[in-house]
Formats: structure tokens, sequence, C-alpha cells
């Protein structure tokens, strides 16, 4: 079975260029669209990363922010300062 | 304050939990902690324990009063609009007296058991953990409690919520899964609620139904509800940090670990059966169906995450198989047993119409038009003969998930199932092999379960008539219970699109 990843966020303009950002850095993401959320799954693992979001939006942006829009997730975590990655460690 | 600024996040995080910690030197520390030994988890090293999340308390409270500003502001606009106006349908309020009344007191429950858990967890960085979690929860639940406030304001059914949460016979059935989680030891409650609940099965409470929130114009729901699913997805990773924990820490823990996993997982199976039944049944517009959830978020999100732990000989819950095959009824079985007992609930219900029948036969390919379907053309044949069917007798409950007997053997649904175990000379009953292994593993817990039919037939509950129980639980008779079509809900919300109607000419 493939081993799937997942981030759901909020459909809101917040989000909109986390969301761009995940797309672009993780090719092979599938992007599901529901009523009011958007849930995005790769195979493996999947990464946030601090800089492109920040391209997006022309501002600092902390990756804590995601707070602010997650909804849900599947995967173990990790953060730091630059980056929020999702993975299947073994 | 400057040279904290240059420290990297795990570095500020690790300062927040080991640098605040101490060893005690007035009292030994099995004092101080005197809950982490008898449930036999052994931990060694508390030092490997690794940090889900790293939210530092500056950054906890910026991020927390940022949602709060947001929720209220919207809460507020709904109200001030009349939001209410703008729902699909009057039918969708019933779902969410079943959420606002089930589920939010959880929430409150939920925060009385992570700060207990909070208090007694030996170990610094999942204390720290639980004690934020412990705050979340109860925003979670003044939250909803302002939301239902503003419901009550124009719907039946949500004027003492709290009072029939301790009482009503449905309601029991959330009540008693937590009563179970917080009575158990502080890695038990973890195991049950971090894990199993948040992570294994809490999307299916959340996503799906607040998604079906914003597809039905509900925009208090969807607000409360994807504010508390912010905070859920740093809830989900403590669950799971703690059981890949108790997991490396000592072999011995494996098989007590399994078995929580195996006991939780099958209690949340049986309490998201209520969630089933507003996913196929309540929402007006639907956004998938039970069935479809089941296989997202626990056969696909669940299955890896078990491949993932296979590594500790951590198997995948027991009965898991009977749960992902019981997804094809439980909704159907569950609503029928609401239809027949509207008269006792303080929601209403309805039968379905031509086109959700069709939409149900289309998501159940196997079940529906062969075991549910008739049923309810032959309900809706009486109804239409002035026989509407109520069941005036009190049902048997499972003595551990405390639902009426109404499901169905596995792989057999032409037959009800029935368990039963001997205890202290005494039969108990119950409606599945998962709820009878619970029972048989701590008999003298369950033994002492609060079951709401037994408690009216001891005279525990009001009086000897239906009525007399049904006041004593504060239900306003003839306005919360009864069907949909003919209550004051559903004439207050005809004569608000009627007057709509009138002013758009």
């Amino acid at each position: 079975m493939p081993r799937i990843v997942s981030i759901t966020l909020q459909n809101t303009d917040t989000a909109r260029p986390i969301i761009e950002a995940i797309t672009t850095d993780n090719p092979g993401a599938v992007v599901h669209d529901y009523p009011g959320i958007v849930k995005i799954d790769r195979e493996g693992s999947l990464i946030i990363r601090r800089a492109s979001v920040e391209e997006r939006i022309g501002r600092d942006w902390d990756p804590q922010e995601l707070h602010l829009s997650v909804v849900s997730m599947a995967g173990n975590v990790d953060e730091d300062d630059d980056y929020f990655s999702l993975a299947w460690s073994h | 304050m400057n040279a904290i600024g240059k420290l990297g996040l795990k570095q500020r995080y690790a300062l927040l939990t080991r640098g605040l910690d101490w060893e005690p030197s007035y009292q030994p520390r099995d004092k101080v902690f005197p809950y982490a030994a008898f449930e036999g988890i052994k931990v060694h090293d508390w030092s490997k324990w690794e940090d889900p999340f790293r939210l530092t308390m500056d950054a906890y409270w910026k991020f927390q009063a940022e949602k709060e500003r947001k929720l209220y502001a919207v809460l507020d606009s709904f109200a001030q609009n009349n939001g209410q106006l703008g729902l699909t349908d009057a039918r969708y309020v019933n779902a969410i007296k079943l959420f606002l009344t089930g589920v939010s007191p959880l929430e409150y429950q939920a925060h009385r058991g992570f700060a207990h858990t909070g208090r007694h967890l030996p170990g610094i960085g999942p204390r720290i953990a639980a004690q934020m979690q412990s705050l979340d929860e109860l925003r979670h639940v003044q939250t909803q409690v302002h939301t239902i406030s503003h419901y009550n304001k124009f719907f039946d059914g949500f004027h003492d919520w709290q009072h029939m949460h301790d009482r009503v016979w449905y309601l029991s059935v959330p009540k008693s899964f937590f009563d179970d989680a917080r009575t158990g030891g502080p890695f038990e409650f973890m195991i049950a609620i971090g894990f199993s609940f948040e992570y294994v099965l809490t999307n299916l409470l959340f996503v799906p139904f607040m998604s079906g929130a914003a597809y039905n114009g509900d925009l208090a729901t969807v607000t409360f509800g994807f504010s508390a699913q912010s905070d859920e997805s740093r809830h989900m990773t403590l669950g799971i940090e703690v059981i890949k924990f108790l997991l490396e820490q000592d072999p011995d823990n494996l098989p007590i670990v399994q078995k929580w996993v195996d006991k939780w997982f099958w209690r949340g199976h049986r309490v998201l059966g209520l969630v089933a039944m507003m996913m196929d049944y309540m929402l007006p517009r639907k956004i998938m169906s039970w069935r479809e959830a089941w296989d997202i978020y626990f056969t696909e999100a669940g299955g890896s995450l078990f491949e993932d732990l296979a590594r500790y000989g951590l198997r995948p819950p027991r009965y898991a198989d009977v749960a992902t095959a019981e997804a094809e009824h439980i909704s159907h079985q569950n609503w029928a047993i609401f239809y027949q007992y509207t008269h006792a609930a303080a929601f209403h219900t309805w039968l379905p119409s031509d086109e959700e029948m069709d939409w149900l036969s289309e998501k159940y390919p196997n079940t529906f038009d062969k075991y549910y379907r008739p049923r309810l053309e032959m309900w809706r044949e009486m109804e239409k003969e002035g026989k509407r069917f109520y069941n005036n007798g009190l049902p048997q409950l499972c003595t551990t998930c405390q639902i009426p007997m109404g499901y169905t053997e596995p792989g057999d649904p032409g037959t009800i199932c029935f368990r039963t175990s001997e205890f202290r000379g005494e039969t108990y009953h119950f409606c599945s092999d998962g709820c009878k292994d619970i029972f048989d593993d701590e008999p003298e817990k369950f033994a002492q379960s609060w079951l709401p039919v037994h408690q009216i037939f001891q005279g525990n509950c009001g009086g000897a008539s239906v009525e007399d129980v049904l006041r004593w639980y504060r239900m306003n008779l003839g306005a919360d219970n009864m069907d949909q079509a003919g209550s004051p809900d559903q004439r207050q919300w005809d004569a608000w699109m009627e007057a709509r109607r009138r002013v758009a000419g």
C-alpha cells in the first residue's frame, strides 16, 4: 500500500499561498478540494519551505503561522525555523 | 532577550521544557507522581522524548489570540446578521443539536483530562504538551457554548445541554466514552484520547462534518470547527509521539499499549456511529458518505500509520476489519433507532426523500436497497396511513458502549448481534465482540456503568412513564422531540422563508 502523508488546510486567503508553495515544492502532490478545505496528499513525505511561502506573500513568514490555517495532517512532523515537514519514517 | 532571539526553534523549545524542569527534593518522585506506575508502563529515560510541535509559550499565546480574534469576529457577525437564515434547510440544525449537545461537553472533559494527565506524567516534555492541550480544549468548549447560545435563541433542544448530557439515553454514549478514558491512568488516557481518538479517529468527526457545515451555510460551526481543528493537528502529533515513545522505552509496554489501542479504537468507532448518521441522513447537502469518509480517514490514513508503527510490533486494532465492514451499515441502523425513538430525543427526525434515498443507493450499492430502503419505504407508507411507527418499549443497551442493541452480526445483516458475559452472578449484554472483550478485561469497572435504561427501570429517572422521564431530562415535550415536520422549528423556518419570498416579491 502507498504510504501517503497528508496535510489539510483551510481554503482561505491566508492558506492559498501556502497551498501553492506546497504544490510547487512537492512534485507528485495530489490536491483534493472539499467545501471549505483543501487536502494535499503525497507518497512518503511533504515539505513546506519558509522561503517558498515568503516569495509568494512578499513578507517574512514563520512556518509556525501554519497553525492558523491547518485542519489536519497525517505523518510524523518535523519543524524548524525554515521548514515544516511530514514523513513516514520507516 | 537578544540572546534568546538568536536561538533556533529547537533550542528555544528545549529551554522551555528541559530548562524549566527540576528534580523534587522535599518529596520522592513516586510521591510527586503517584499514578505513574500502577498501569505497568515502564519508562527508563524521559529525556528520550521527542517533542512533536515545538510551540513556545510566547508563540502559543500569539497564535491562539489570533485564532480567537478571527473566530469571535465571525461568530459575532453570524449573530448580528441572522446567519441562521442562510442555512440550507431547517433540518440541518438537528445535526448541530446532536453535535453541540453530544460532542461539545466532551471538549470540557478533554480539558479536565489533559489537565490531570499534564499534572501526573513524570516527563516534562509531554507534561507541557498536555498542559497546552488542556488549555486548547477549554477554548474549544467556550467557542461551542457561544454557538449554542446563538442557536438557542431560534431553535429548540439547546436550552439545557449540560443537564441533558448527564442524563439523556443517547448522550450517555459519548459521555461514558470520556468518563471511561478519564478514569483510566495517565498513560491509558494518552493512548485513548491522544492517540486513538485524536490521531486515528478525530478526522472522521471534524473534517467531513465541518466541511459539511461549510456546504450547508453554517458559518458558526465552520468557524469554531476549523478553529478547534487547527489545535487538533498539534494534538494528533502529541498522540503519535506518545505511542512511539512508550513502545521505544520498553518491550513490556507493547502488550499493554496494544490492548489500549484495541479497546479505544473500538470504543471510538461506536461513538462515531452518531457522526455516520449525521453525514448520511442529516446534512441537507451532503459532501461524502460515511463509507467514503471511512475509506479516506481510516483505511488509507490509518493504514499508513499502522504500517509505520509495525516496526514496534504493534498491529492494527483488533476488529478493524469488522468496523470497516460495518461502515456499510452503521448510519442506516443508527438513523432507524432514532426514527423509532423520536419521541424521546431532543432533536427531530424524518424519512429521507426519494432523491436522498437514491443518493444512499448510489453510495451504498451493496447494502442500502437490499436491507434499508424497504424498511424506510414501509415506514413512509405507515406515515401516509396515519400510523407513524414509534417504538414504545425501552431498548436493551450494550453495557460497554451504551448504544441500544440494534446492530447486526458481522456478515449477516438480517440477525441482531447479541453477546453476553457473566460476572459475580449477573448477566451483562453486549452489541458486539469488541464491546464484550472490553468488558471481560475490566468487569469491575464496567459493572458500575450508569446505563440509562436500567436507571429508568430502577426508578432513578423521574418516574415510571416515558413522559416522566423526558420531563426529568428537562425536554420541552412537543417542541424538542418528535418529527421535523410539524415541529415549532419547522413552522418558524417556514415563516422566515415565506417572509423572504414576500420581500423578494
